[in-house]
């Protein structure tokens, strides 16, 4: 089971000709060999990795059956990428590209709303169900599959608290990064139902950032709805308050946004907050025991 | 990236949007000059600086002659500013703007920005602009009209109407003039793909006559790449020069106040690195990603921006490696130490990809580089050799 990507998901690669896009392809698919093909305009005929090359995501699909799609398509191009792969009925699309235009963002998030697609980043390291499948960046080794989901913001911390989920003996079920962008296709309170309802996971680890008001809506959605134990870390509690944007940030977010105020939600919603990203392992292994004890 | 109010201006005028006559200067001969060509016997002088609350901080003084447009002007260059917003290290005026001084019947507020929570470009409005504005928002916030427009949509007649009745507007005229202003605004939001637009105030004249008489754009950097003529607005003097000089090598810097120096891959990481110092009561001196790809050339440059900072008594490289390889970083530590002889202590978590072969390759290096074996480790043995 899991969420999102399991033992049969069919995956493709928007942009599978460039370095990063082959490269991360085959990294992925000898982690797990899920990858049925891949995309790249002009093309199409041609086979990289073992893998046929389609010149559109349409005609991918038609051919390979596809279910999801791994985009790393350079900036200027990543979202009309998006946007193709929500034109063709990808259910699951994940997109690595790091550095797309906020405005473009915009339009696929209107597009995502409309269609049955579920967009994981952009700038994100992926998602990955451990021993099962792998679509993104993430160093596969480190992870154990087991009961704990890992739902985060930031790429590098993801692979500390997996690394700490590991260390201790309890291994993850799904780990998702939907990425820090201001505007990304899947946020906490998107992911934490799939959680909830997963027979899979036992616990969730969330890591969130300062910025954006994610994990304050992610402490009320847990507080009404989350009966499973959930850990938190909140990256940026000693980053001084950025340069701001004039008067409309300030009018705008209301002086939201802060780690203190996002910790104190969760806390007020149950979650066991780790104070420290070296105890996320530590303040889970507590927070399990102290379950199992009661 | 931010610019300059005059360059804000010229886009105004470029996009068919009027705007007051002025010139900019960076002498105070220049200035007296541009007070001559104004003719008007009254001008403004506005110190440029990459931030708001200039008024309050003595940096826009109406003048009425050229001898004391040119003293004024004379003051401010190359003067340091300190506004709310700038920090308390101010920013230093590389230029000053003399624009002939308006009639102001009315001063309004008006911004537009990409609002991350519901995916739209936020519009708000209210008819008590001015330098208040943010006591407005605390104490009268029924007074500010935000509107949400969806970008598929686009800014439609309706967004006017209920602008127009939510702030009281009943003259016509005025209305329409702001219709048309708008709707020139939102278009030139998405043609140069804003992060933010700010006009404070957006005056009335006493001809009647709505104009932008302040401007401040902030433009989204993932954008740049199809904006080359906004790039060649950029102003480094206005940035912090090891930001800017990290900037150029692809490596994401940004200077506090403490005394140990971290380099690290990745955001989050990053941020919990500096997180974690604190935790163990140190302070850190920077911010550092690296990044996902760094190459051993990017690590030796890190290390030099990071030691420029005199502060510095100790570093922390903190690396969790992913695509990032564990013995490329390590190679790049050895090369920077052994060329610039680095005095300070100097602790290396290396963890993730092809750690082992990093971790030996230091060992084995001669050079005096404390391992840790983890980051809560790395950052308790920093502190306390920097405490020491």
């Amino acid at each position: 089971m899991a969420i999102l990507v399991n033992a049969q998901t069919r995956v493709i690669t928007q942009g599978i000709t460039g370095k990063a896009g082959l490269f991360h392809t085959e990294r992925s698919h000898e982690y797990a060999p899920r990858f049925v093909g891949g995309v790249s305009p002009g093309k199409g005929g041609s086979t990289v990795a073992s893998m046929p090359v389609f010149n559109t995501v349409h005609e991918a699909r038609q051919r390979t059956a596809c279910n999801a799609s791994m985009i790393f398509v350079p900036p200027p191009f990543a979202a009309d990428a998006i946007l193709e792969a929500i034109d063709a009925g990808i259910q699951l699309i994940v997109c690595i590209t790091e550095g797309i235009p906020v405005l473009d963002m915009l339009v696929v998030k209107r597009a995502l709303a409309r269609s049955s697609s579920r967009l994981i980043g952009p700038n994100c390291p992926g998602v990955i169900t451990p021993g099962q499948c792998k679509i993104g960046i993430m160093p596969g080794y480190i992870h154990k599959p087991g009961k704990i989901a890992i739902v985060s913001k930031s790429g590098t911390l993801t692979y500390e608290a997996v690394a700490q989920t590991t260390a201790i003996g309890l291994g993850q079920s799904t780990c998702i990064g939907i990425g820090g962008d201001p505007i990304i296709g899947t946020s906490f309170i998107d992911i934490l139902p799939l959680l909830e309802r997963d027979p899979d996971t036992e616990a969730i680890v969330m890591i969130g950032e300062i910025g954006g008001d994610a994990e304050i809506a992610a402490a009320a959605f847990i507080k009404a709805e989350v009966r499973k134990p959930v850990c938190a870390f909140i990256a940026g509690q000693t980053a001084p308050s950025g340069k701001r944007m004039g008067h409309a940030g300030a009018i705008i977010s209301d002086g939201k946004g802060g780690a203190m105020e996002k910790m104190a939600a969760l806390q007020e919603a149950g979650v066991a907050v780790a104070s420290s990203p070296a105890e996320i392992g530590l303040t889970l292994e507590r927070l399990l025991r102290g379950r199992l004890s009661r | 990236m931010n610019i300059h109010e005059y360059q804000a201006k010229k886009l105004f005028a470029d996009h068919g949007i009027t705007v007051a006559r002025g010139f900019v200067a960076a002498t105070a001969e220049e200035a007296a000059e541009a007070f001559n060509k104004l003719g008007l016997g009254r001008a403004v002088v506005k110190a440029q600086i990459h931030a708001g609350g200039r008024g309050k901080a003595g940096g826009v003084k109406l003048v009425s002659s050229a001898e004391e447009c040119a003293e004024l002007a004379g003051k401010l260059l190359g003067s340091t500013l300190v506004t709310h917003q700038t920090g308390p290290g101010g920013n230093t005026v590389p230029l000053v703007y003399v624009e002939a001084a308006s009639s102001i019947s009315r001063e309004y507020y008006l911004a537009m920005l990409v609002n991350r929570e519901s995916a739209a470009i936020s519009l708000i409005f209210s008819t008590q602009g001015g330098v208040d504005i943010e006591e407005l928002a605390k104490t009268s916030p029924e007074k500010i009209t935000t509107l949400t427009i969806d970008p598929t949509v686009g800014l439609k007649p309706f967004h006017l109407r209920k602008l127009s009745f939510a702030q009281g507007l009943s003259d016509v005229g005025e209305v329409k003039q702001l219709g048309s202003l708008l709707g020139k605004l939102y278009q030139l939001f998405l043609t140069l793909d804003f992060s933010m637009l700010e006009i404070n105030p957006l005056i009335v004249t006493d001809q009647g006559e709505i104009m932008p008489l302040d401007g401040k754009m902030i433009f989204d950097d993932n954008s740049l790449f199809r904006h080359p003529e906004i790039v060649a607005l950029r102003d480094n003097s206005q940035e912090d020069s090891r930001e800017v000089e990290a900037t150029s090598y692809g490596l994401n810097y940004i200077g506090l106040e403490g005394n140990i120096g971290c380099m690290v891959n990745g955001a989050g990481l990053a941020m919990a690195t500096m997180d974690i110092i604190k935790h163990c009561g140190g302070r850190p001196a920077n911010f550092l990603d690296v990044g996902g790809g760094a190459t051993e050339d990017m690590v030796r440059k890190a290390f030099r921006i990071i030691l420029a900072d005199e502060n510095v008594q100790g570093i922390f490289v903190n690396i969790f490696g992913g695509i990032m390889r564990c013995e490329v970083i390590a190679r790049g530590i050895i090369a920077v130490c052994q060329e610039m002889g680095i005095t300070v202590p100097l602790v290396a978590r290396l963890e993730g990809t092809n750690m082992q072969e990093g971790r030996k390759l230091l060992e084995t290096s001669g050079l005096k580089i404390y391992p840790a074996e983890n980051m809560a480790k790395g950052a308790e043995l920093i502190t306390s050799l920097v405490r020491r």
